[in-house]
């Protein structure tokens, strides 16, 4: 909030929403830990797991990422150039790809579970540990960080709303811009998972 | 703090459309490197390299780090490192049990 003199602590702002972010690295570098070790001692299974995800659909998913990123970026360079509108469009399509990023990853998970994998299933039970392991890791990871960016299309679109109202304006962004910030976290985790799972075969 | 900080700094489209360019042509050559086995053995490093461009090109540019003082920079540094060495001593474990 701003102080009598009217002076907004930009600095301060973000410097909190980076120590989230901190934690959150922190959070996902344990399951990519595990990830590693697990990959590395029984690289065999997770190589036969690997070459079962279908990289189109990963691919897809990871294109509408990165350009959300993009979008979101935009977003809050629209509201500091005062453009409300342009930055209301920018955060509504950064929703819509989050919302298909999800719709994409539950055909996915769809797929696998038709196929009887999913965690504790009598047909994966009967595989390799490494591959009960890999499938077991694959849905936590990207489970959470589909969890991830549903909380991200909740908070844009909050967002989104506060822009609209105007109490996100050219003056007051603090809230967007971190926001942004959260949603390129929840981007770059994709980044690592995408290799990890669709492509390291 | 060292007062490097650029409140004012808008980051103009066009360095925003390059760096999401960018990051698509990186898209395009990790999975050129993995369906071509470009790197045979050198393929996990391989991708993770590319990966961590890509990340650095979100945290440089979207995510504004390029443009933040020195402070900020350490503390995300100490972090990564705070990670890496608990990956890499979990490892040395494994290892060597």
């Amino acid at each position: 909030m701003s102080t009598e003199t009217g002076h907004i602590d930009r600095q301060g702002k973000k410097m909190g929403m980076w120590f989230f972010l901190f934690t959150e690295i922190l959070f996902f570098g344990g399951m990519f830990l595990l990830y590693s070790i697990f990959r590395s001692k029984y690289a065999q299974d997770f190589h036969r797991g690997a070459a079962g995800e279908n990289l189109l659909l990963g691919t897809i998913n990871t294109v509408i990422l990165l350009t959300s990123s993009y979008t979101i970026a935009l977003s809050v360079s629209a509201i500091r150039k005062g453009k409300k509108l342009l930055s209301s469009r920018l955060q509504a399509v950064t929703i819509v790809m989050g919302l298909a990023f999800l719709t994409i990853k539950y055909f996915e998970w769809d797929a696998k579970i038709a196929l009887g994998l999913y965690p504790d299933s009598p047909i994966l039970l009967k595989l390799g540990k490494g591959e009960i392991l890999f499938f077991g890791l694959y849905y936590v990871m990207t489970g959470l960080h589909g969890l991830h960016v549903l909380a991200g299309c909740v908070v844009i679109a909050f967002m989104l709303s506060f822009t609209l109202v105007g109490t996100i304006n050219r003056e007051k962004y603090a809230r967007l811009e971190n926001t942004g910030l959260y949603w390129h976290f929840v981007d770059i985790v994709w980044i690592y998972l995408y290799p990890l799972f669709y492509l390291v075969t | 703090m060292d007062g490097q900080y650029s409140e004012d700094h808008i980051v103009t489209t066009r360095t925003y459309t390059v760096a999401w360019l960018a990051l698509l042509l990186l898209l395009a050559a990790t999975i050129a490197v993995a369906r071509l086995d470009l790197l045979a053995r050198f393929s996990v490093l391989g991708s993770l390299v590319i990966a961590s461009m890509k990340a650095g090109l979100v945290l440089a540019f979207f995510m504004h780090l390029k443009y933040e003082g020195r402070f900020l920079k350490a503390l995300l540094a100490g972090t990564l490192f705070a990670l890496t060495v608990l990956i890499g001593l979990t490892f040395v474990d494994v290892w060597y049990r």
